[in-house]
């Protein structure tokens, strides 16, 4: 009998062992952590902020050496720690949670925000230190980050989303872009370039929302109703993905390696030429700079096809936000320097100038010697000026709402749902329906 | 009366066994209590936790995804458990006889994977399974004329990449298992049954695989909480927790997508417990089976 008892008690152990083994991954990637002093002195208040884009430090170090020499009485030293997307999250969500180990400065993007948002937020109000910019900036970029009427995020760009046309290869298939005005027009020309060239003329996007939260703003729907519900099989979400699936089966668009244009792999699709068209918020900009050398000069901006003339031809995409946590050393200081740092005049133009972002004070947006400005890698890069489109569309970029349920949302449609539409074929209707029950299942 | 504390044969053996005691009372016991209770909870971002009574159980019976992630476990194990038990023994077998020439080579060429992080060979993996034409296994299949394939976007094809990253870094430890097994087994034995007359065959089905089932049970059971625990490998081979269909999401992954990436921390100690029971069921029923809670002659 005590020997059963023993044995019984070993494989407890063992299988308690599973949980030590689920956890040991989350500390795999620590992250590199590099420290900015920017010119600051000895008395300078040491603040840490992790982020998910190395970029984002580029533009804070830019902005601390301009803050530091502002205040001199008040200097900072920056402990930027960058971490890969999931990680960061993971850990700022567990330090967060326990009040422990939480960084004084923080992005959070926008996928995995509202989590941060659930109950009380533990994030420290920024109200007092947005108002002297909240004229100066897009409103619905600071609702976008609110709670109940309380702003807890400061926003990095509108993420405005234009179509990005390989030139070269619709030249080939001889196509002009500019005359794209619809999904008809797109579907005509993407068949063209397939025929002419073999190559597609977009991606059919299974990692990721972009092309459906597109659809749904032209529609002027949403993946939620007006309560915040989920409501993912409405008629305007069939509507967008039939029209998507029907390009698929003409062979205009076809799935890509990654899932979608903002990965690794399909940079490296992109990059050969094998696709000519990626819709995207204006922040893929970068990402065809940094990873995409091989098709300098030869990427236009335009705005994206609709289903009718007249629907609005944009929406803003993704986002970052910066926040400061409850737990941070100097709350005071915190706040204003992330204030500074993203909603200043100089920092709107820094967001441009470093990121490639289209800022979130829209005066930028007209200051030609800033947007026009001929040193500039990204005016450089691209075939025409995407302030050129983006002023153009300035009236039309809608906003999908971001919700307690979006993550849930997203991680049912991005992982389950978009596969089985493009990769297997199954109706439409069937797999938005059963997304819906899927979504409904989980928030309970 | 120190001393006679210390070299008292009552008290000694206590005191051996009090470090694994308290490592097990404080990292284990303790832990399991609490996820226990927080299964009963409802646990948010910095805020008191409630309680809900059996909500997150109840959820967790009509929860499709779930349970995709328990069969995605079970049969992720199955393979595991086919595949590495019976080859790692015969090439135990096999290195071990006298015929065998390279047999150092061989023993460290079979282990040298094992001494890899997951995370590296996870990551090569995906590439080699890569759905572009260029991917190593594409262009090989391209040679006989196949065209490419999405490996890691099919439930089989998927499987045959995880459980071939399975298969690569856990037969050579299965397979010192063995070896080590295989030394145990007195030499008398064959030679007595080489005099009898018995065939090479015979002696390995009479003789080694008896002897070695005390190695084979501990193998077997530690090959079952692997495969049910495995989340690292299909975490890696997927760039993340979220594989497309779900067809790479195992218990503990579907664990960590509840607790860490959604917050969920109460509902995750619910999928936590359900796989405590269902590995403790497996895993006992396995060892009363094979005997060992019989008693010792």
């Amino acid at each position: 009998m005590k020997k059963k008892w023993l044995v019984t008690l070993l494989v407890l152990t063992m299988t308690s062992l599973l949980w030590g083994c689920g956890a040991k991954s989350s500390s795999s990637s620590k992250g590199e952590t590099s420290v900015l002093d920017a010119g600051a002195g000895e008395s300078a208040t040491e603040l840490s902020y992790w982020t998910f884009v190395e970029l984002h430090g580029q533009h804070f170090e830019k902005m601390l050496e301009k803050w530091n020499k502002a205040n001199p009485d008040r200097q900072i030293k920056l402990n930027v720690t960058v971490m890969p997307y999931d990680d960061m999250h993971n850990k700022l969500s567990i330090a967060v949670q326990t009040g422990v180990g939480a960084p004084d400065i923080a992005d959070i993007e926008l996928g995995k925000y509202p989590d941060f948002m659930k109950g009380t937020p533990q994030l420290e109000p920024l109200d007092d230190v947005v108002k002297p910019y909240k004229d100066t900036v897009v409103q619905s970029q600071l609702d976008l980050y609110s709670k109940d009427g309380t702003v807890y995020g400061l926003s990095t760009h509108v993420g405005a989303s234009v179509a990005f046309y390989n030139t070269e290869i619709l030249k080939e298939a001889g196509v002009d872009y500019k005359t794209i005005v619809t999904w008809d027009d797109f579907k005509k020309a993407g068949m063209q370039v397939y025929e002419k060239t073999g190559k597609y003329m977009g991606t059919a996007d299974t990692s990721a929302t972009w092309q459906e939260s597109m659809m749904l703003a032209q529609q002027g729907a949403d993946f939620t109703d007006e309560a915040g519900n989920p409501k993912v099989n409405s008629e305007q979400m069939i509507k967008g993905l039939s029209i998507l699936k029907d390009l698929k089966d003409n062979n205009v668009i076809a799935t890509i390696a990654g899932g979608q244009p903002d990965t690794e792999e399909a940079y490296g699709e992109f990059n050969s030429g094998n696709y000519a068209t990626a819709f995207m918020p204006l922040w893929e900009m970068s990402r065809y700079t940094n990873y995409m050398a091989d098709l300098s000069g030869k990427i236009a901006i335009a705005p994206i096809p609709v289903i009718e003339k007249g629907m609005p031809r944009s929406y803003g995409g993704g986002g970052t936000a910066t926040v400061v946590t409850k737990t941070a050393k100097d709350v005071q200081l915190a706040k204003e320097f992330i204030a500074y740092a993203k909603l200043s005049l100089d920092a709107n133009i820094e967001i441009w100038n470093t990121l490639g972002f289209d800022p979130i004070n829209m005066d930028v947006w007209d200051m030609k010697d800033v947007t026009h400005n001929p040193e500039n890698k990204f005016v450089k890069y691209f075939v025409n000026n995407p302030f050129d489109v983006l002023n153009d569309i300035k009236s039309e970029i809608k906003l999908i709402k971001s919700t307690p349920a979006s993550p849930t949302i997203n991680n049912i449609l991005c992982t389950v749902t978009l596969n089985e539409i493009f990769e297997d074929g199954k109706d439409i209707k069937k797999a938005l329906d059963d997304a819906q029950a899927q979504i409904e299942q989980e928030l309970k | 009366m120190i001393k006679r504390f210390l070299y008292s044969q009552k008290v000694a053996p206590y005191v051996f066994v009090l470090p694994f005691i308290l490592i097990f009372l404080i990292f284990w016991v303790y832990p399991l209590g609490s996820s226990l209770s927080m299964s009963f909870q409802k646990v948010t971002l910095g805020q008191d936790a409630q309680w809900v009574g059996f909500d997150n159980y109840t959820k967790l019976m009509g929860d499709k995804t779930f349970f995709k992630a328990v069969a995605n476990s079970a049969i992720y194990m199955v393979l595991t458990l086919v595949i590495l038990i019976p080859f790692p023994m015969l090439f135990a077998v096999l290195i071990n006889s006298k015929l065998m020439w390279a047999r150092e080579f061989f023993k460290s060429s079979f282990f040298f994977p094992a001494l890899t992080s997951v995370v590296v060979a996870g990551t090569i993996f995906r590439l080699m399974f890569g759905e572009m034409e260029g991917s190593m296994i594409n262009s090989i299949l391209g040679l006989f004329g196949i065209e490419p394939m999405k490996f890691l976007k099919g439930q089989v094809t998927g499987y045959i990449a995880l459980v071939a990253l399975a298969t690569w870094r856990w037969t050579g430890v299965n397979m010192l298992y063995f070896l080590s097994g295989l030394k145990n087994i007195p030499d008398d034995y064959y030679e007595a049954a080489s005099i009898d007359g018995a065939s090479r065959f015979q002696k390995f089905t009479k003789i080694t695989m008896p002897l070695l089932k005390p190695t084979s049970i501990y193998v077997l059971t530690i090959s079952i909480y692997a495969g049910l625990a495995m989340f690292i490998e299909s975490m890696m081979l997927w760039n993340g927790n979220n594989s497309p269909k779900n067809i790479g999401l195992t218990i503990v992954g579907y664990l960590y997508r509840q607790g860490i990436e959604k917050n969920n921390l109460g509902y995750a100690a619910a999928v936590g417990i359900v796989l405590l029971a269902i590995t403790m069921i497996i895993n006992l029923t396995q060892l009363a089976f094979s005997g060992m809670f019989k008693k010792e002659d």
